[in-house]
Parts: structure tokens; C-alpha cells; sequence
């Protein structure tokens, strides 16, 4: 599984773009990064940006004692491209006063819509392609139906919205897997440019960028972090600076200060 | 049956048939008032009362037909020169004194020194530094005193060292055992000759003994110290070459990919520790090692979320750390306006991450550091010794610039409330420590 098959040279890095690629083949050979930085030698790994969580609507009027709430749970491509290129199914594991608590979704979106009053922990269990990984990855979402500040009565237009983001990491992907991904129109191949197909025909797409609840979803933008990132470790060095310079100005002195006779025998 | 031998009554003809038959009769006997038989069971019972062993048998002695007695009667002692007779108590068997010599005559040992004759001193033994008196009499005082050299030294009338005492006694002895043998193949095995006393390293090696046995307690703890820092950059140099890695841009080579040996480097060090440019090389290695040990197993996974490597990796680098330094960095990383749990973690976001953590760790340890330089300061300026001026005004500065006066010791650990940075640029609160910073500080 040498780098070489994906075409890739040995110099470049990536650098990061302020907007998320769907899914990223990252060569190892990046000093900046430490975490990739023992395996230069190995292979490429590839990530999936995924958003996953809740949107949950008030019934208002048509709500009930046991179904007050509308909600959705889903995992989506972070920019919203399709995941199905990669999961094979979601398994959503519900409170077991569900019926059939066991949710399993084949194909994209991969989401599942339920009308409740409570919250729990919903259990989101990931499988993916047989020639990409046999074991599952397992998510946890706690479903918020109520909003943060309790004023007044609880809008129907404004749902509550959890989403978090995450990165499915394949460390050691296979070849068929890279070349596979390779040619999807979401992947981004460093050092080749974007590839866009139009795909406006199709009817079976399973991206998300279109979808329903399209409007609220969170934006995930690692420039803010990453500013801040920089800020705080900026910060952080200048400090270090200073403390090491005070810690040789004090190993100065105390030689010459030192009384010959006492405290050391020779 | 011991009450009864205590007292003088007589004995039991056969006993072991008398216990037999007492025994029942004294178990329904005994049983106690007050609580049932049960009960008293329970809490251990009545104790048999007939021992496994007869003991008032082994008082016997066993039957013999010989008629012992003991007398007082005089002896001599080979290892006596004097022929003094002295009395002592002989067992004497049917009339019969015992034969021998005295029984501890055999422990008289004494030293062969060897004698020469004066015409071997002449031929082989004369010495520019020893006249043949002083050897004579040093060979009489070995005989005397068994080469007990400590006291032939003291006793020697001129004064001589111990090593020349006996460089002198071996040579002497060599050299007849040499001159006396019929041919040198017979005395090459004897150790005089094998191997001669070698006064330059014996009295280097008393040197050094004595050296070792006044060491301070201080240097004490410097060599124990130095002996670990060779000890950590010999095993991480044996590492590196083991690896198959290029090596990593650190001041201690470390391109690691063997996870067992990892596994012993980041075992092995704390990174405070007062050396300070050993401990800076040694301690990026170890949490060098740390981090390939997990990457190692994160490559293990086929699949994993970007948010558990990140969490494995804090681990791996804060596996030296308490846990109070780990709420230390996150309070500082609060200070800085940095979420604790990255919102959005790529893979850049989550590295930049990593690398705040480690260096705010190193901030932390960098400040204990300086905390212990003060304390060992003023120590220093509390000793009699001190002389007041320059040396205690040198103390301060640093005193008033880092902790702006906070005392030094482990005050500044337990404070909850953040310390607010009062910095010129406009940045939000940094670490824990309040700092009044001057002007020369920026």
C-alpha cells in the first residue's frame, strides 16, 4: 500500500483550507503535524468529516401527553456530501419504551425521524463497506428536546438543534478503499484539483445539501479554533521564553553567592 | 499429668490407657454453666486436654549401661608453651578418663611468615628504603601480630604507611619463595607470585574508598542523578538505533516505531527534575515515546473517531502528570479561551490542540522549577553565612517578577480562583499565576 498508487509526491503537505473537504486523503509526510509525524514513511489515512445529532421541533397544538415532540436523529457528511460511499448502514439504538428500538437505515441520508416526550441517549452504531472496515464505530447523541432559556412557551418554527462534529479516521486504509474514494466527486485529492460532477439528475443522491432540514444545520469552521489555537500557544511560548531566561539569570548568581566554606564538602 | 509432676505425685504406670478413659468422661464433664454445649462449641470448645506428645517422657533420658561420673582433674594444652596444668570436670566413663589432647588446642592457628637467614637478606633482599633492622623487626611484628598490618603500623616504631609495610613484607616474601624454589615452575602457582602487591592501586583504591564514604548527602543525590540521566540517554540512544525511522528534529535522537521499547522510556521519567538541559533534552523524548506507543495502537484500530485519537494522545502526553497538574492545564487552557474538548476537530485543530497541551505542561513544570530555584535561594539567604548586599538583592528580582509576591512554596497549587494576567496587549487571561509584569518584562 505504498503512497506512490494514490500519486501522490513526497513534498507536499496539506494545507488546511478554511472550509472542510468531505473526505481527505492526508499523506503522512506533514512535519507540521505531530500526530502523522512517526509514520512518514507509512500510509495515507483517510477522514471522513461527519456531523451527527438531533433537530427537534414542538408540536404546539398537535401535541400530545406521550408525543410532544418531532425529532430527527441523523449523521451527515460534514459539508453535506453523501456518506454512502463509506457507511453501509447506521444502526440508531432508541429508548426501549420504542417500539422496535433497534433502528437500522441502508442507505443515505442516514437518519431517522420519531415523534416523543422524553430525552435519552441515542446510540448510533456506524458500519461501513466490507472492503473498508468490518468493525463498527459507535457514536452516543443525547436528544434535547427543550431549549436552553425556558422563557415563554416553546416556538414550533425554531427547533432545538444539537449536531457535533467528529472525523472518522481510517489509519491504514485498503488500496480498493483509496481507489475507490479516490474518484468520488466529494473527495479531495491534494495534489489534483477538486473534481465536480454534476449530479443535479440524479435522483438517488444521498447528500444532504438539499435536505428538508438543510436550514439548521451548524456550520463547522476550523478557522475559528484554529485562530485561537494559535493565539493561546503564542501566548503559552512567550511565557516559556520568559521563565527560561528567569531560570538562567538565577542559576548565575547563586554560583558566586555560594559561601566557600559549609554547606559543600569537597 | 504436668500438674501432677510439678507436684512430685507419682506418675502414671501406662498413661496413655488412664487418658483414654478419662478423656470421655472428662469431655461431659466440662461442659460449661450458663451456655449450651453448642454454643461453647462454637467459640472453640474445651481443648483436648491430652497432648499428642507425651511430655513427661521426654524428660527421660535413655537407659545406658555405662557408668558416668565426673571428676576434677588436671589437663595440659598443647597450644601452650608454659606447660601450665590447669583442672577442669571430666566425664570419666566406667573409670575411664578421656584421651586427647585438649579439644581446643586445634584453633592455635597461626601465620607461616616466612624467616630468611642473613645471607639471603644480603643476596636478594636488600632495599634503598629499608634497612635490614626495620625489616627484621617488621617481620617479628608480623609474627606477633598475625600480619595484622593496621597495628604493625601503629606499633612500627618509624612511621609507615600500611601499603609500604606490606609492599615491603610481599615483596620480601616473593622474592625468597622465588629464590628458595628449586625451579620457577614450582612457585608460579602460588599467589605471592601470581599476583604481586601493587602499592599504587591499593592506595588508589583506598583513596577512592574513603572518597565514596565521605561523600555528602548532596553530591550523593548529583551522582544518583547523573547515573539515571546516562542511564535514560544510553537507553534512548539504544532505541534509536534500534528504530527503523528517520530521526525526529529533537535535541535527543528518538525515531521511534518499537512500541515495547517505548513502552520502558516513558516509563522511566518524570520531566521535573533540577538538571535542567538533560532533563529538556530527555523529557521531549519520552513524550516522543509516549505519543508513538499510541500511535502505534491507534494504527492497531481499523477505524476510530478523530476526538478518541486526540483524547489517547492527551493521554500518552499527560501521562506524567498528576492529577492536579492536568486540572492545572485545563484551568490554564479555560484562562485562554480554548475549549477543553475541540468543536471542531480536524485533524489540524486537533494536532494544534495537542501541541497547546504540552506546552502549557511545559509552562507549568518550567514554573515549579522556578518556585524550587527560590526556595533553594532563600535557603540560601536564611544561612549564616549569607552576607547581606548583593547577593540577596540578586534574590528578588526574579521573586517579584514571576510570582508578584506570592511566597514560594505549595500555596500557589491549591489557589481554585483564576490568576488574572495584568499583560500590556490586550489578551485575555493566560495562566494561573498573577503576575505584576514590568515594563522590562515585554
Amino acid at each position: 500500500m505504498s503512497a506512490r498508487k494514490i500519486g501522490e509526491t513526497q513534498a507536499d503537505d496539506l494545507g488546511s483550507a478554511p472550509v472542510l473537504q468531505p473526505i481527505r486523503i492526508t499523506k503522512s509526510g506533514e512535519d507540521n503535524d505531530k500526530k502523522s509525524a512517526n509514520r512518514r514513511l507509512k500510509d495515507a489515512e483517510i477522514a471522513v468529516p461527519i456531523a451527527y445529532g438531533t433537530i427537534a421541533f414542538y408540536l404546539g397544538r398537535k401535541a400530545s401527553e406521550s408525543q410532544s415532540h418531532k425529532w430527527t436523529v441523523y449523521v451527515r457528511g460534514a459539508t453535506n456530501e453523501d456518506l454512502g460511499v463509506v457507511l453501509k448502514r447506521v444502526v440508531f439504538q432508541l429508548h426501549p419504551s420504542f417500539n422496535n428500538p433497534t433502528r437500522v437505515v441502508e442507505s443515505a441520508p442516514f437518519e431517522l425521524s420519531e415523534c416523543g416526550w422524553g430525552e435519552f441517549e441515542i446510540a448510533i452504531s456506524l458500519f461501513f463497506h466490507s472492503d473498508i472496515c468490518d468493525k463498527q464505530l459507535d457514536l452516543y447523541h443525547h436528544l434535547k428536546l427543550y431549549p436552553e432559556d425556558e422563557s415563554g412557551p416553546q416556538s414550533i418554527k425554531k427547533p432545538v438543534v444539537v449536531e457535533t462534529y467528529n472525523e472518522i479516521v481510517f489509519p491504514d486504509p485498503s488500496e480498493s478503499f483509496i481507489a475507490r474514494v479516490q474518484n468520488h466527486p466529494a473527495v479531495v485529492v491534494p495534489r489534483l484539483p477538486a473534481v465536480t460532477v454534476e449530479n443535479a439528475n440524479e435522483k438517488e443522491r444521498g447528500d444532504t445539501k438539499d435536505h428538508p432540514l438543510a436550514q439548521w444545520f451548524m456550520n463547522f469552521s476550523e478557522a475559528d479554533e484554529l485562530l485561537k489555537l494559535a493565539a493561546a500557544r503564542q501566548q503559552v511560548q512567550a511565557h516559556i521564553v520568559k521563565l527560561r531566561r528567569q531560570l538562567s539569570v538565577m542559576d548565575g548568581p547563586p554560583q558566586l553567592s555560594k559561601p566557600p566554606s559549609g554547606y559543600e564538602c569537597t | 499429668m504436668d500438674a501432677k509432676d510439678i507436684l512430685g505425685l507419682p506418675k502414671n504406670v501406662h498413661p496413655l490407657t488412664q487418658e483414654k478413659k478419662s478423656r470421655p468422661q472428662k469431655d461431659s464433664q466440662r461442659k460449661p454453666d450458663g451456655i449450651s454445649r453448642e454454643v461453647y462449641a462454637l467459640t472453640g470448645g474445651v481443648p483436648p486436654l491430652m497432648p499428642s506428645v507425651d511430655t513427661s517422657q521426654l524428660k527421660k533420658r535413655p537407659p545406658t549401661d555405662e557408668k558416668v561420673t565426673w571428676q576434677w582433674l588436671p589437663f595440659t594444652n598443647s597450644a601452650r608453651k608454659d606447660n601450665l596444668q590447669l583442672y577442669h570436670w571430666v566425664r570419666v566413663v566406667n573409670g575411664v578418663p578421656p584421651t586427647g589432647d585438649y579439644s581446643f588446642a586445634k584453633y592455635n592457628k597461626s601465620v607461616d611468615v616466612v624467616r630468611y637467614t642473613d645471607e639471603e637478606y644480603e643476596k636478594f633482599l636488600t632495599d634503598p628504603m629499608w634497612t635490614k633492622d626495620e625489616t627484621d623487626q617488621l617481620f617479628d611484628f608480623c609474627e606477633r601480630f598475625d600480619l595484622r598490618f593496621i597495628v604493625i603500623a601503629d606499633r612500627f616504631p618509624s612511621s609507615r604507611t600500611v601499603e609500604e609495610l606490606k609492599d615491603r613484607y610481599y615483596s620480601v616474601s616473593r622474592a625468597i619463595l622465588v629464590a628458595r624454589a628449586p625451579s620457577p615452575g614450582d612457585v608460579s602457582g602460588n599467589p605471592l607470585v601470581k599476583e604481586p602487591y601493587n602499592v599504587s592501586q591499593e592506595r588508589e583504591r583506598k583513596r577512592a574508598l574513603s572518597m565514596v564514604l565521605s561523600q555528602t548527602k548532596q553530591q550523593e543525590r548529583k551522582d544518583a542523578e547523573v547515573i539515571a540521566e546516562a542511564k535514560r540517554i544510553t537507553e534512548s540512544r539504544m532505541v534509536a538505533q534500534s528504530a527503523d525511522e528517520p530521526e525526529l528534529p529533537v535535541a535527543s535522537n528518538s525515531g521511534l516505531e518499537n512500541a515495547e521499547k517505548a513502552i520502558v522510556l516513558g516509563d522511566n521519567v518524570s520531566p521535573s527534575s533540577n538538571a535542567q538541559l538533560p532533563s529538556a533534552a530527555v523529557s521531549p523524548s519520552t513524550l516522543i515515546a509516549d505519543n508513538a506507543l499510541t500511535l502505534a495502537s491507534l494504527r492497531m484500530l481499523r477505524v476510530y473517531l478523530r476526538t478518541y485519537a486526540l483524547d489517547q494522545m492527551i493521554q500518552a502526553a499527560s501521562s506524567s502528570a498528576g492529577l492536579r497538574t492536568i486540572k492545572r492545564v485545563e484551568q490554564t487552557l479555560q484562562d485562554l479561551g480554548v475549549n477543553l474538548k475541540p468543536r471542531v476537530p480536524t485533524k489540524a485543530v486537533c494536532s494544534e490542540h495537542l501541541e497547546l497541551r504540552k506546552e502549557i505542561l511545559t509552562l507549568l513544570n518550567l514554573q515549579k522549577q522556578l518556585q524550587y530555584k527560590e526556595a533553594e535561594g532563600s535557603s540560601f539567604r536564611d544561612s549564616p553565612y549569607e552576607t547581606p548586599g548583593t547577593p540577596k538583592d540578586r534574590m528578588f528580582i526574579p521573586d517579584s517578577m514571576s510570582f508578584g509576591g506570592e511566597r514560594v512554596g505549595k500555596r500557589d497549587q491549591k489557589r481554585k480562583a483564576p490568576g488574572r494576567l495584568t499583560e500590556a496587549p490586550s489578551s485575555p487571561a493566560q495562566s494561573k499565576r498573577p503576575r505584576k509584569l514590568k515594563a522590562s518584562d515585554l
